[in-house]
Order: C-alpha cells, then sequence, then structure tokens
C-alpha cells in the first residue's frame, strides 16, 4: 500500500502502484481540485506539484512519486490566499473553473523560480495548459499581478530585516 | 424569432395561476412561485415548511443572507451570480450579503419565458431579467412593509440600502436579518401586482451595470468548487465507456469479458439498452475505481456489427450535401423574400460561390460525466447539465420510470458551449446503477468525449448573388446544407415553420442569414443533409448556425464589394439603411462596426505589404435575440500563406450591461472561440468514426496563439441582450476578408489553413 506525502501530510492509498496519482488524489484522497481533463498529458488540468516541479497527475504514476513531497491546489496555500490565487480573484479570472487548479499551479511552479518573468517567459510555461473559455489573457495579468506582489513582499521583508 | 421563444404564452397561463409569496418563519424569508394555484398564502406556506417546496427564487435566512436559487447552468458565465445581482438591485441588499445556489430540475425553476429549464441561445440574462427584478421588488416592499410596521412609521419614509432599512427622520433603523428573526413578514402579491411594481430605472440603478466580484470565482482558484466529476456518493462504483469505432449506427455483437474478470475490482461491463438515440452499441465497465474501470474497458474484446454509416467519411457527407444542393425541391425556405429568378435575370452581374466549414467538437474540459443513484422510488442525477427538463426525460427512460421520479442535481459545468445540452452521458450511469445496485459515476476518458461527441456539423452553403450596373446587391440566394441539431431532439416546439409550407424546418441552421441588410429580392433554403444527420448526430455549438451561416453572408458581402469596386466596409453600411423590416437592428449594426472600425483605425493606418485589415458585422444570435457585433481583424500573410493574427477589435450594442467586466470576459472568450475554430479546430469523419481522439490532433487556441485583442460594449440603453455567442461569429469571416486584403487570396473553407491561402494567392 503506497504512501504519499501530500500537502505536507503522510497518508497511505489504498491503490496499486501503478495507479495514476491523479485518480490516487481524487479518489482515495477525495480531494477534487486535482482535474481530470485529458489523461494524456495534453491539457494541464491536473497540474501538481512533485519536490516543487508542475507535473501533470494524469501521466505520474503512484510508484513513481514514493518518498517526493506532491502538493495539489488544495495545499498550495493554507486559506487559499497564496498570491496567485488572489491575483486570480483580482482579475476575476475563471469562467468555468475547471482548468484554474492545473493553470494555478502551473504558474506557481514558475513564480517559484523566476519571480519577475517577461510575458515571453510566461507564454512558453504555461502553454501546455489548455483554458477552453479562452481566459487566456487575464491569467497572464493576474500571473503578473502575483509576481509584482511577491516582489514587492520580498522586498519588503528584506528591508525589514535589514533595519 | 423561433417557436421555442413563443413557449411565452403557456409560460404566462401558468403564472396566472400561481400567487407570487412572500412569507416569513423562523427558517427564514422565502419568495417565489406556488406551484399550488391560489391555495397558499405567505403564512400557510410556510407554517407548513415540508410542503412549501424550496424550489423558489431566493430566500433571506435569519442571519440576513440571500441565497439566489439559480435555474440556468452555470458553465463560467456566472449567470448565478447576475441573477442574484438582478435580484439584489431590487430588493436592496448588499452585495456581501448574496449567495447563489444551483436549481434542480424542479418545474418549479423553469425559465419564465421558455416554460422549460434550458440554457443557450445567450438568452438568460434577457428573458430573466424581469423576473428576477420583480422578485427582488417584491421582496423589498414585504421587509419594508414589516419594518414599517415595527418602527411604527409610514412605509413611504424608509429607505433600503446595503440590506438595511432605515427611516432618516426618527433614525430608526432595522437590518433585514433582524426583520426576518422578528418572523412578521406576511404578504403575497398576485399575479397583477407583481406585473404592477414599479422598477427602477437605470439612473437608479446601483449594481446594475457595477462590476461585482463573482460570486463562484473563489471557490474556483481553491480547488472547492464542484463540478459534476467531483460528486463521491458513499459506496459508489465507477463506469468507463467503451464506444463503437463508428459514431452512430454499430450494434454490438458480443462482448468477452474474460480479461477483464482478471482486473481487480472489476464488477461488470454492461451493454447498454439506449433507446434515447444518444448513440448505439456501447458498453460500459464497472469497477470499483475509474482507473480499473479504466483497465477493464480495455480489457474488454467487443465485436461490432458496423450498421450503415461504417464506410463514410467527411468527403461523403458533403458531396451527398452538393447533390442536395444542385436539387431544385431540396430543402424549406426559411426566407422568401421578391422573386430572386427575376432579379437575376436583370442583374448587371451575377457572382456564385461555395463555402464549408468542418466538424467541430465542442471538448470541454470536463470530460462528460453523470453520477446515478437509485434511492428508494427516487432515482438521482449527478451532472452538469444544460437542459435539466429534456435531460432528466432522458434518464427516466433509460431506467424505464417516469420521469417525475427523476432529481437531478444540478453541479458547475466545467465547460458547456452546447455539449451540456445534452444526456447521452446519464444513460450509462443509469444503466449501470441499475445492473449493479451501487451508485455509479461515469467519467468519459477525453478519448470517448471526442469521438461521441453531438459535433458541430459539417456544412456547405451555396451562395449566389445578383449586382445592379451600380453595384448594389439585388439579389441573393442562399442554401444551407447540414445536419439538423435541434430536430434530433424530437421536440416539435423547437422547430419553426418553413415560409413555403413544406413543414418545419430547423431555424439552428439557418438563423443568421435572416440578416439586417436590405436586399429586394433574397431567399434562404434550408436543406437537412439526412446522411450527415445519421452518421454525425450533430449538436448545438456555442453560436450554433451563425457560426456558419455568417461566414457564408460576410465572406459574400465582401466579394460583392470588390466586385463592384467598393470598400466592403462602406458597402455594409449602404446595406444597413435600416428600410422596412430592418428598421432599428440595421442603424445598430451600423452603428457598431463604425465603432469597430474607429478603433481599428480601418481605412486610416497604412499597412506594410502583406497586411491587411477586414471587417465583419453580425446579428447573432436569432434576429429576434440579436446582440449587433462587429470585428476588424488585422492580419499579417506571408508568402507561404501563413496568417498572422496581429488584432482582432471587437465591437458589441448590448442593450444594457448588468456587469460590464463579464461582458468583456464573455465577448474575449467568444471571439477567440471564433478564432481557434477559424484556424485551429478541425475534426473529420473516417470509416463512420472520428479520427480525432485528443488534444494532440484536436487543437483548441493555446496561450501562445492569442493575438492583441481590444473590446468595445456600447451599451445604448435598449433591453440586455446575450453576450456569451455574437463574438464567436464574427471572427472568421472577418479574418477571411482581411487575408483576402492582405494577399488576395480568398477562403471559403473553415478552418483556414495555410495551404488553402497559398493555394488561393494570385500568381
Amino acid at each position: 500500500m503506497p504512501n504519499l506525502n501530500i500537502n505536507g501530510r503522510n497518508m497511505s492509498v489504498e491503490a496499486p502502484a501503478d495507479t495514476p496519482l491523479l485518480w490516487a488524489i481524487r479518489e482515495q484522497l477525495q480531494m477534487t481540485g486535482t482535474k481530470f481533463g485529458c489523461g494524456a498529458g495534453l491539457c494541464g488540468a491536473c497540474t501538481v506539484h512533485v519536490n516543487g516541479e508542475a507535473v501533470r497527475s494524469c501521466q505520474t504514476l503512484l510508484s513513481d512519486v514514493a518518498g517526493k513531497k506532491i502538493t495539489t491546489i488544495e495545499g498550495l496555500s493554507a486559506k487559499g490566499d497564496h498570491p496567485l490565487q488572489k491575483a486570480w480573484i483580482a482579475e476575476q479570472v475563471p469562467q468555468c473553473g475547471y482548468c484554474q487548479s492545473g493553470q494555478i499551479m502551473q504558474a506557481a511552479s514558475l513564480l517559484a523560480k523566476n519571480p519577475n518573468p517577461s510575458k515571453d517567459e510566461v507564454v512558453a510555461h504555461m502553454d501546455g495548459n489548455l483554458c477552453r473559455c479562452m481566459t487566456y489573457s487575464r491569467i497572464q495579468k493576474a500571473i503578473m499581478r502575483a509576481a509584482s506582489e511577491m516582489r514587492t513582499a520580498s522586498n519588503a521583508g528584506t528591508e525589514r530585516r535589514a533595519t | 424569432m423561433n417557436t421555442h421563444v413563443k413557449v411565452t404564452s403557456t409560460a404566462s397561463a401558468d403564472l396566472s395561476r400561481r400567487s407570487f409569496l412572500v412569507g416569513s418563519a423562523a427558517a427564514g424569508l422565502a419568495l417565489g412561485y406556488s406551484a399550488v394555484p391560489g391555495m397558499l398564502g405567505g403564512d400557510q406556506a410556510l407554517a407548513a415548511p415540508a410542503s412549501f417546496d424550496p424550489s423558489v427564487w431566493y430566500s433571506i435566512a435569519p442571519d440576513g443572507l440571500v441565497t439566489v436559487t439559480c435555474g440556468k447552468a452555470d458553465m463560467g458565465q456566472h449567470i448565478a451570480s447576475t441573477m442574484a445581482q438582478m435580484v439584489a438591485e431590487e430588493l436592496g441588499s448588499s452585495w456581501k450579503d448574496m449567495r447563489v445556489q444551483l436549481a434542480s430540475n424542479d418545474p418549479k425553476f423553469n425559465d419564465p419565458v421558455l416554460g422549460a429549464q434550458i440554457t443557450g441561445g445567450s438568452w438568460s440574462t434577457m428573458m430573466n431579467f424581469e423576473a428576477m427584478s420583480r422578485a427582488g421588488a417584491a421582496g423589498r416592499m414585504a421587509l419594508t412593509d414589516a419594518a414599517a410596521k415595527a418602527m411604527g412609521v409610514p412605509a413611504g419614509e424608509l429607505i433600503v440600502r446595503d440590506s438595511v432599512i432605515s427611516h432618516p427622520k426618527s433614525k430608526k433603523s432595522m437590518t433585514f436579518a433582524e426583520i426576518v428573526k422578528s418572523g412578521k413578514i406576511t404578504r403575497t402579491f398576485t399575479p397583477d401586482e407583481l406585473k404592477a411594481i414599479k422598477l427602477k430605472t437605470p439612473d437608479q440603478y446601483t449594481l446594475i451595470g457595477v462590476s461585482v466580484p463573482q460570486l463562484d470565482i473563489p471557490s474556483k482558484t481553491n480547488g472547492t468548487a464542484k463540478f459534476g466529476i467531483d460528486v463521491m456518493l458513499p459506496g459508489m462504483a465507477y463506469g468507463k465507456i467503451i464506444t463503437p469505432p463508428v459514431r452512430y449506427g454499430a450494434t454490438v455483437k458480443s462482448v468477452d469479458d474474460s480479461a477483464a474478470k482478471k482486473v481487480p475490482g472489476f464488477i461488470k461491463a454492461v451493454t447498454l439498452d439506449d433507446k434515447t438515440g444518444s448513440t448505439t452499441g456501447w458498453v460500459v465497465a464497472v469497477a470499483n475505481t475509474y482507473a480499473n474501470a479504466a483497465k477493464a474497458a480495455a480489457a474488454l474484446k467487443i465485436s461490432y456489427d458496423g450498421g450503415p454509416n461504417a464506410k463514410l467519411s467527411s468527403q461523403s457527407l458533403l458531396d451527398e450535401a452538393k447533390r442536395l444542393q444542385a436539387l431544385d425541391d431540396s430543402g424549406q425556405f426559411f426566407v422568401k423574400d421578391g422573386d430572386t429568378a427575376a432579379a437575376f435575370g436583370t442583374a448587371a452581374k451575377v457572382l456564385e460561390a461555395e463555402y464549408t466549414t468542418s466538424i467541430n467538437i465542442h471538448a470541454p474540459l470536463e470530460p462528460m460525466n453523470a453520477t446515478a443513484e437509485f434511492k428508494g422510488d427516487i432515482l438521482h442525477i449527478y451532472s452538469g447539465n444544460q437542459f435539466a427538463t429534456r435531460s432528466g426525460a432522458i434518464a427516466a427512460g433509460a431506467a424505464g420510470i417516469d420521469p417525475k421520479f427523476v432529481v437531478m442535481h444540478q453541479m458547475w459545468l466545467g465547460g458547456g458551449f452546447g455539449r451540456r445540452l445534452d444526456a447521452d452521458m446519464m444513460v450509462p450511469a443509469v444503466q449501470a446503477a441499475k445492473a449493479v445496485g451501487k451508485p455509479v459515476k461515469v467519467i468519459y476518458s477525453r478519448e470517448n468525449d471526442m469521438t461521441m461527441d453531438y459535433s458541430r456539423p459539417l456544412t456547405f452553403q451555396k451562395v449566389k448573388a445578383g449586382l445592379d450596373a451600380d453595384g448594389k446587391l439585388i439579389a441573393l440566394n442562399h442554401d444551407v446544407v447540414s445536419a439538423w441539431p435541434t430536430k434530433r431532439w424530437g421536440i416539435p416546439d423547437f422547430l419553426s415553420p418553413s415560409v413555403d409550407k413544406k413543414g418545419p424546418l430547423d431555424a439552428f441552421t439557418v438563423n443568421g442569414a435572416d440578416f439586417f441588410y436590405s436586399v429586394p429580392n433574397h431567399n434562404v433554403r434550408a436543406i437537412l443533409n439526412e446522411m450527415a444527420h445519421n452518421a454525425t448526430p450533430s449538436g448545438q455549438l456555442r453560436s450554433v448556425a451563425p457560426g456558419w451561416t455568417f461566414w457564408a453572408v460576410e465572406s459574400m458581402i465582401d466579394e460583392l464589394a470588390h466586385a463592384a469596386g467598393k470598400d466592403p466596409a462602406q458597402y455594409r453600411i449602404a446595406l444597413l439603411d435600416g428600410k422596412g423590416k430592418n428598421d432599428g437592428g440595421a442603424q445598430r449594426l451600423r452603428n457598431t462596426l463604425l465603432a469597430a472600425m474607429g478603433m481599428a483605425g480601418y481605412g486610416a493606418t497604412k499597412l506594410p505589404k502583406g497586411e491587411g485589415m477586414g471587417v465583419a458585422c453580425v446579428s447573432s444570435q436569432e434576429r429576434a435575440t440579436a446582440s449587433w457585433t462587429a470585428c476588424v481583424a488585422h492580419v499579417a500573410v506571408s508568402p507561404s500563406g501563413e496568417v498572422k493574427v496581429k488584432k482582432l477589435t471587437v465591437a458589441t450594442d448590448v442593450g444594457t450591461q448588468v456587469h460590464p467586466d463579464n461582458i468583456r470576459a464573455q465577448v474575449e472568450g467568444a471571439a477567440l472561440w471564433g478564432l481557434s475554430l477559424a484556424m485551429y479546430e478541425k475534426a473529420t469523419l473516417k470509416d463512420g468514426g472520428i479520427e480525432q481522439t485528443n488534444f494532440d490532433t484536436y487543437k483548441p487556441l493555446r496561450m501562445s496563439q492569442v493575438p492583441e485583442i481590444a473590446i468595445n460594449v456600447i451599451a445604448n440603453g435598449d433591453k440586455a441582450t446575450g453576450v456569451g455567442e455574437p463574438a464567436v461569429t464574427v471572427v472568421a469571416p472577418a479574418l477571411g476578408n482581411a487575408i483576402f486584403n492582405a494577399c488576395g487570396a480568398r477562403v471559403r473553407a473553415l478552418p483556414i489553413t495555410a495551404e488553402a491561402v497559398k493555394a488561393n494567392m494570385k500568381a
């Protein structure tokens, strides 16, 4: 019975090791924020973080993630207040909302490494995530807003430490 | 307008037998239409909560929270939030107190105009504005009466704002919560009284026209919004369907489950007995998890009889369409003005052109799914669906029970775009649940979802136009050949009578062809492609007919302008003279076109070689429910025919803006859908089956393909019209016209390919 470290907790999952991570998260752990879209790594709706990297959970088997840290949309922030989540609300991004967990997780992995992405870098990083409602320009704006807020917060933190 | 909208008369008759209830009880204040004619007063209804169905438009809880029940499917157009906004405007509640919930299929939630639960046509705001406003106003009046009594002041001296009723003279005030808690609200409105309520005028609005935060958005940023696929019931099993290689008409000869039985958790393979016309020859594999159901499905060995459509291809459907169009007695007339034959005889110039569109797939990102549970006599269905009235009946048909025993639990829709008007996903859920004696959630794989789509049909249109010596359009014959999506529903009210009295036609294949240009001799013929209808059961895809009729009309108008040696935009403006039946609409469309031209710098900007701007303007969705929409597309075309879309400028006149930011979001999404259909999305039929099975071969627009886009929303103060679809229809012709202006290549087939552009370039 595989053990998963998910959102900071160790959980055992009653599923064979060749089960896609997506279905273990959704069915065994009943965390349904991570979505099934294509089952082939073509749409990004199922994006989660494994050791901080954005991966497609439909293409990741339980055996691939043994001993690794998994983060889902439910664990991205304690109260749904990650700068990206706040920016998603400020820019009123979601329409149907189905792809947005995956979009936010994909974007979070970018900002963790690159706090000041250019528009082209955002597009290159996000191009694997489909939004059938076509909210793309708002997604871009929200990522830029979150990046800016994270930089401001981090600068403020640095200044406080300095004084 | 089609017959379905005329359901109004029945709906009004219904309403006249109902009284509008306002009552209070410990449970809170509830407002809505009682189903029991003239029997229940407010007190009586709420004193007996068991008999007072919660199917009401909204309720106010003792804590002051106002929960609006939305009878429409919310698929990202935020209609639930919009309903709450319309109620709150008249009720006088604070936006922070508003909540929404999604209605069940109880007929009391039927659309007040349509008399059914169906979401589509960009109809919802326009058809519910009045009912929600009056419901809100009635609630405000009831609360005000109660507050006046409690305060001992005249009701006329009270002010209602932000969920507080105050009396400025005495400085007394009560919150909605306090009034509801007092339990002293009792008032009913007869239909006449309700109708007599004087609603606010636009200058008094405080919420309509304001971009309040959408109520559903926070739950869509943290994973808590529940879509159909997220439903979890105790003891539930999972179903994965196996569809035959042929879209429609195949039958199952045998199912060998010997290998599937070795899959752990496998429960049963159920061959569906589907009498609902969803599809044929399908099987569902049921197991304890979806992963195991998918493994079992892959292990089943099923042999099929391919049936009558097994050899058909897109080419056969197109050939058949051309054959039918060439026959004089094909089809029925949707428009027949003047005498086109005579006019062609006198025309100085006659042009003919053929326009085609390919099969297109809805592919909402949430694959089709449904969960079915039999509980006592009741069948519970959990699924996001756009047509509860019909879908409930289909679920009942699949179960072999009376529709009145079906309860539909509406969920947030992970995209609809018309796909979820259908109920096919309920058939395997119901029959699997029945067969295994457990609740079953059926989830289509993406491959199932694409190959079993009720697609936008392949269309073939032939347009013949006659110009007089001055280049003026004097005659137009427009033939539209396609599968008929709405005929498939089998609901006579949704078909329209033909002008030539040859029986009903499916106006959802020709809407838009009855445009607002003044053309004295004008025929539009709707021709059913029976072969396509049978082989590729078609559906309503975002914008439906105007998505193809305007491709033909707006391309042809451009071709005529060039033939007449005139600027295509000015040529349109001359045709939009507002004479006769086109008075009103034509002027609004002209103004919208002018707005788009102005924003884009049309005719004022010098463009480099290889670039061009093209215009189009449309009265989507239907003639009677149009939003006036125009587009200027700016493209650059390379010598190899590659098209780069530099900018789309879209202007739309929507009458009244309830939520300006949402309108922009919808118009942008719609315009990008239009671009996606025009340039990137194409499905094909081969050997009776859809060839594209996932997003590697069926390719909706991605972020890197989004051009610069400018949107101008015009609100001329008329009634609120729809915004979810019209901009889909205007983009393809604007692009085609821009490509012609950039490089001289006229493309007449969607999607537009570099090869077609290159092939049509003048040497």
